[in-house]
């Protein structure tokens, strides 16, 4: 499986992206520049998280109308595998690959912690490695997660089967106190209606060996990998 | 010419901000903020000097990057 990490200026998560999929996959990923308009044809395309071009306007607008992103959605809309996390989801819902958007925290506060997920969906192509219901933890690190879409685009994608993760606590009860940044039900991960394209707030890529405090993360590298072999 | 762009939260998108200014009003005795909702201004400078051209285009620009639809409206004035 070959993979291309998308680096903006701004990005901060692009090489702990690049260890996770190298260590899971075995394979190095191509790293790829902001500017470039084109390159080589990879099964996996990874968008990090940061603050890419510091957040100006909104949270990854300007990225979204990056050279590289246009070739990308392109890519996706023909079914490439794309994987947004953190700033990388923000970048997707604004080039309107994943509906809905992600406004500033509930409680306004920048949330920097581990937090704990259920798997909702565990046939898409991002968590088949998991079970269904599986609570897993790892790190959120941002100020602007509170996903928001209207309430015809949450119904399709609660009817669907398309919100793949979603904050609960330790005994994976989807509670207000467990929602970190405000998001309409507890939504922390969605994928796209053809299930190739998955945006998250949390941070799998942090969670990927004990000396980073825990492994829940691999699971879904492994899952891509189990996927495309 | 210079367009003056205004983008507002949607009615019914939650504004957490402009409840914490309303909160802080409240705090500083300003009694009688029913509501506060924050936004953002942009000023353009245009070279174009056709009114409607110009307002096509910074509808254009406001559609494609200043504003993003899902949760954001937007006003245009030209002078």
């Amino acid at each position: 499986m070959k993979s291309a990490v998308i680096t903006f200026p701004g990005s901060n998560c692009n090489r702990d992206m690049a260890v996770a999929l190298e260590k899971i996959t075995g394979n190095k990923p191509e790293m790829v520049w902001h500017q470039e308009t084109n390159f080589s044809d990879v099964d996996f395309i990874a968008l990090p998280g940061g603050f890419s071009f510091g957040d100006y306007l909104r949270c990854g607008a300007i990225s979204a109308r990056s050279n590289v992103m246009k070739e990308i959605v392109k890519r996706a809309k023909a079914g490439v595998p794309t994987f947004g996390v953190c700033n990388g989801f923000q970048v997707l819902t604004e080039t309107e690959l994943l509906p809905g958007a992600l406004m500033r925290n509930a409680g306004l506060r920048f949330v920097c912690r581990d937090v704990h997920l259920r798997v909702d969906n565990n046939t898409s192509m991002f968590s088949n490695a998991h079970d269904k219901g599986e609570v897993i933890k790892i790190p959120v690190a941002h100020h602007d997660g509170n996903y928001f879409a209207s309430e015809d685009k949450i119904s399709a994608l609660e009817d669907e089967g398309r919100v793949v993760f979603r904050y609960c606590d330790a005994n994976g009860d989807v509670t207000k106190v467990a929602n970190v940044n405000g998001s309409i039900n507890n939504i922390a991960g969605v994928v796209n209606r053809k299930g190739n394209v998955l945006g998250m707030m949390p941070h799998p890529e942090r969670m990927i060996e004990p000396a980073l405090g825990g492994s829940d993360g691999v699971k879904l590298f492994q899952s891509v990998l189990n996927t495309l072999g | 010419m210079k367009a003056r762009i205004h983008v507002t939260l949607k009615n019914g998108v939650l504004d957490p901000q402009g409840k914490a200014i309303e909160h802080a009003l409240a705090g500083l005795g300003f009694d009688g903020v029913n509501e506060a909702r924050q936004g953002k201004f942009i000023e353009l400078e245009l070279a174009e000097t056709d009114k409607d051209k110009a307002h096509a285009a910074v509808e254009d620009m406001c559609k494609k990057l200043l504003s993003n639809t899902v949760i954001e409206n937007y006003s245009i004035d030209l002078e």
